[in-house]
This record gives structure tokens, sequence and C-alpha cells, in this order.
């Protein structure tokens, strides 16, 4: 049985072309994905990403559960609204989902998981709450609007109520608040994205909606699918679970070595794995790729390093660059000249550090 | 969607077969194909010269979100490609009947024309994919 979100209708009748993600059907394109990516690098684009999984947890040792079920520190979020990116782990240091957590107040945090991995994640979440007798609370009756792009905020701020304006406006980097949006709807406003473009990610009651979407359309956002969402977080640098990591990979095998705290005695799920595999050196490592070439990187296809045999993750035209890009996965060490096989041609490509592109500009050797 | 071009003939696969009134037959793929692949990135044309087999990938386009192949409908020697495509592949996308061909073959027998689906048998395809 396919899910559809509150916004099923409105996607359909603005042409959407539909597909299943995840059990979902959802938006891949209203007409050209390559358009939508650069309304969104250029201007102000919304995706629905109401069929991602929000969980609220209440509890008087909910930082402390969080600290044990998180590889990254929620003692980074001090102030109220604040957010984490943080990978979940299994016991062997695999990525059961990565996701990003909303410090309200101390009995009172929110995950934003991953839509596919949703049965999973609430399964680990449950298991693990109960010796903090922490309470998980899925809120499906929610619905999530993310717009971004480099006009994406101030569109927003026009709709949300004048008294509530200056406080969003002045909304940091990873952080949320509250507001009132049209009609007084009530709006979870954060300020975090997957595309490498400022914006928000806006929570909602899913009755309120269509009338958001509708009113963000009239200030002249560009309805946006989940394929120009997937090229805009791959030029971002951004990992994809399923695609780029999931359990049989460590977050030091997915670039994600930034999100592990690795502070002096918490204990969180997949340590000891992931200082161990520290101490005897990491095998595989993730790296970005550039085609200069014409062709298209993909996934699954086969990496050729001096080292062995590696693997593209996500590989995708890019919109930005004009050029393929991936992630790929190969055996650490000096990779010498590096060839992906593309329907039994070997073709040259470039190793180069990512993100690929950031607010909206190509990065440099890209 | 455009209408169908009463004129072609159609491959399960989505190509279309145009015959010229030099008895050549220009390929491409049909407007549902373009459409249901997404914008266009990169074109594989085959080599002019080439001798090509009806049911045979011989060409590749590849849009943002997926490669596939081209099979030919007739089998034969590719006379020419359209090279245009080299730069704007997304001329398929916006004509995929006219200036998106992709290339033209000098057929080696004209009876494989007879097994292609004509246009109404070709719209009915489409009908039911989508349902």
């Amino acid at each position: 049985m396919t899910e559809k979100t509150v916004l099923n209708a409105t996607h359909r009748a603005l042409g959407a072309r539909m597909v299943d993600f995840g059990g979902w059907d959802m938006p891949i394109n209203y007409g050209s994905q390559i358009e939508e990516h650069h309304a969104v690098r250029r201007d102000a684009g919304m995706f629905d990403v109401s069929h991602m999984t929000v969980v609220d947890l209440h509890g008087a040792r909910t930082r402390e559960f969080l600290r044990h079920l998180l590889a990254n520190n929620v003692d980074k979020l001090k102030a109220q609204g604040k957010a984490l990116y943080s990978c979940m782990l299994n016991e062997r240091g695999g990525v059961i989902d990565d996701l990003i957590v909303y410090f309200f107040d101390e009995g009172h945090f929110r995950l934003v998981v991953n839509a596919g991995t949703r049965a999973k994640d609430l399964a680990w979440i449950e298991l693990q709450a109960k010796a903090f007798a922490v309470e998980v609370k899925e809120r499906p009756e929610f619905a999530m609007i993310a717009v971004q792009g480099p006009n994406a905020r101030a569109k927003v701020l026009g709709l949300v109520h004048d008294v509530d304006r200056t406080r969003i406006e002045k909304l940091g980097k990873f952080a949320a608040a509250a507001a009132q949006g049209p009609h007084g709807m009530p709006l979870f406003v954060a300020r975090t994205g997957y595309t490498g473009e400022d914006g928000f990610e806006i929570i909602l009651p899913a009755e309120h909606a269509v009338a958001l979407w509708e009113a963000l359309l009239a200030v002249g956002v560009t309805p946006a699918g989940l394929g120009a969402r997937d090229t805009l977080r791959l030029e971002a640098g951004m990992n994809l679970y399923g695609q780029d990591m999931d359990e049989s990979v460590s977050p030091w095998e997915a670039n994600l070595g930034w999100t592990i705290a690795l502070d002096e005695g918490r204990n969180f799920i997949g340590r000891t794995a992931l200082e161990k595999q520290k101490a005897e050196g990491v095998k595989r490592v993730m790296v970005g790729l550039v085609l200069d070439e014409k062709g298209v990187l993909r996934h699954e296809q086969k990496v050729l390093t001096a080292n062995g045999e590696g693997e593209i993750l996500s590989g995708s035209f890019a919109p930005t660059l004009n050029k393929a890009v991936a992630f790929a996965r190969s055996p650490a060490g000096e990779p010498g000249d590096v060839r992906v096989d593309i329907r039994g041609r070997e073709v040259p490509v470039r190793i180069v550090k990512y993100p690929f592109v950031r607010d909206g500009k190509p990065q440099e050797g890209i | 969607m455009s209408e169908i071009p009463g004129d072609l003939k159609f491959n399960k696969s989505h190509e279309w077969a145009r015959v010229e009134d030099d008895g050549n037959v220009r390929v491409g793929i049909s407007d549902h194909a373009q459409s249901a692949l997404g914008d266009l990135v990169y074109v594989e044309l085959p080599e002019v010269g080439a001798s090509i087999q009806a049911g045979h990938g011989v060409a590749v386009v590849e849009s943002v979100k997926a490669a596939s192949d081209i099979y030919s409908p007739v089998s034969g020697e590719v006379l020419a490609v359209n090279e245009l495509l080299n730069d704007t592949p997304e001329t398929i996308n916006e004509d995929a009947y006219e200036s998106g061909w992709i290339f033209l073959v000098k057929p080696s027998n004209k009876a494989e024309l007879d097994d292609l689906l004509d246009a109404d048998a070709y719209a009915e395809v489409i009908e039911n994919e989508d349902h």
C-alpha cells in the first residue's frame, strides 16, 4: 500500500510526475528536474518532505538517553531550538540512520529521521528508550515543507506573522523556533536543509500544509521534486542514507567522522566498535569524483584505483556544474589514476574534495 | 502529452521509426519516453557506417535519472547521426519526433517494418503502462 502525503493532490494538480519513494507516492519533478534544481540554486524552491518521520521524545532523562543513542553529542545543544545532525549506530558501529535532533527543553527533544527507515528506527529507538523511561511518540499528524535557495528565507519571512518576523529572521543556522504563518497557522521553522542553500524546513500540522504550499507558490517559490532534491544534495556533498551509507558502513567510511563526538566518558552505542576501527586503521574511504568527459556517473559503477576496486555510491549529472559528479567508496591509500567503468569503457575521473557546490557556487578545483 | 504522428512506427521499447521518401529510416524515441526519462543530459550516438541489428542496443540516452539503451527498430547501415545531440541532448525533450531524431538507417530488410506497432497500437501500449 503506497502512502500519500497531504499534498499529494496538490502535486498532481501541478502536473507532477509521481514515483514510489520508499513506499511513498512522491513527486520526482513537475516538468523539468534541471529547471527546479536551478530555481533552488538561484532563487527559491520548495519540497514536500512530509514523508519524513517526526518523533518526539519526552521524559526527564531524554538528554541522557540521547547521549547514549547518538554518535554526536547532544550536549552541544544548549539553547532552546538548537539542532544537531547525528548518526544513530548499531553496536558494530554501522549506521542505522542519520537524523536531526532538535532541543525544546530538558523533557522534550524532537528527531526527524528518514522515511525509508521509519519502522526499524522506531523499533530501535523504542527498545533503547525503555531503560531511560523516555516516551517515544511519532507525529504523523505533521507535514513538512522545505523552502530552499538564496531568496527562500525572505519569501518565508513575508508569510510569517508580524510579531514573529524579526525573531525568525534572526534564527541562526541549525536553529528553530515556533511562529505563526498565514491565517495564524502554527509553524515550527528550522533553518536547516538538504540542498547546500540557505532556507528553512517547516514542520506544521498536516491540515495547514496545502494552504502554506499555496501561499509559498503565490510569492514565487518554485515547486521542486525529489529529483532536484537529489542532485542538489549531491552537489552540496550530503549523504543519502541507503545509497552512501547503511548498517554495513561506519561513519568513518562515509566521511561522517566530523559527526562523531568521542568525548570522554560518554558510552554511546557503537563507540567501542568505532574506536577499534580507528585504532586498526579505516580500510575504506569515501571520496568525491568528477568526470570531465561526457557521460554520467551512476550508482554501482565500478571504480578502478591503484589499491583495488571501489564503487560509486551516489552519482549523477550535476546541473550547476554541467558535468557528472559522484561519491565513491574505495580502498584507503594513494589511489593513483582513477577510472570508472561506464558500460565496459574505462573513463578517467578526478578525485576531489567536496562539497562540489556551496551557496550556489562551484567550489575551487571542481 | 503531444499527439503521436500517424506516419511513425514504434517498438514496444518506445523507439520510433519513420520511413523517408528515399526509403531510409529515421529513428528516435517517443515523446512518452522522453517524458518518462526526464531531462536528457547525454546521448551516446552510434558510429556512422556501423552495421546494426533490429532489436539490439545501438545508442544510449542518459537523463539525470537513468541511462537507457536505444534499440534499433530495423537492421541496416547507419547513414547519419544527429550531431546536434552532442551539445544539446535536451532537443529530444523539446521535440522528440522531429529535431530530436537520433540516427538514420539504410534498412537491409524492409519486412522488419511490418513487425513494428502503428501509432494507434503504440498509444495503447503507453495507455496500459500508465495504469
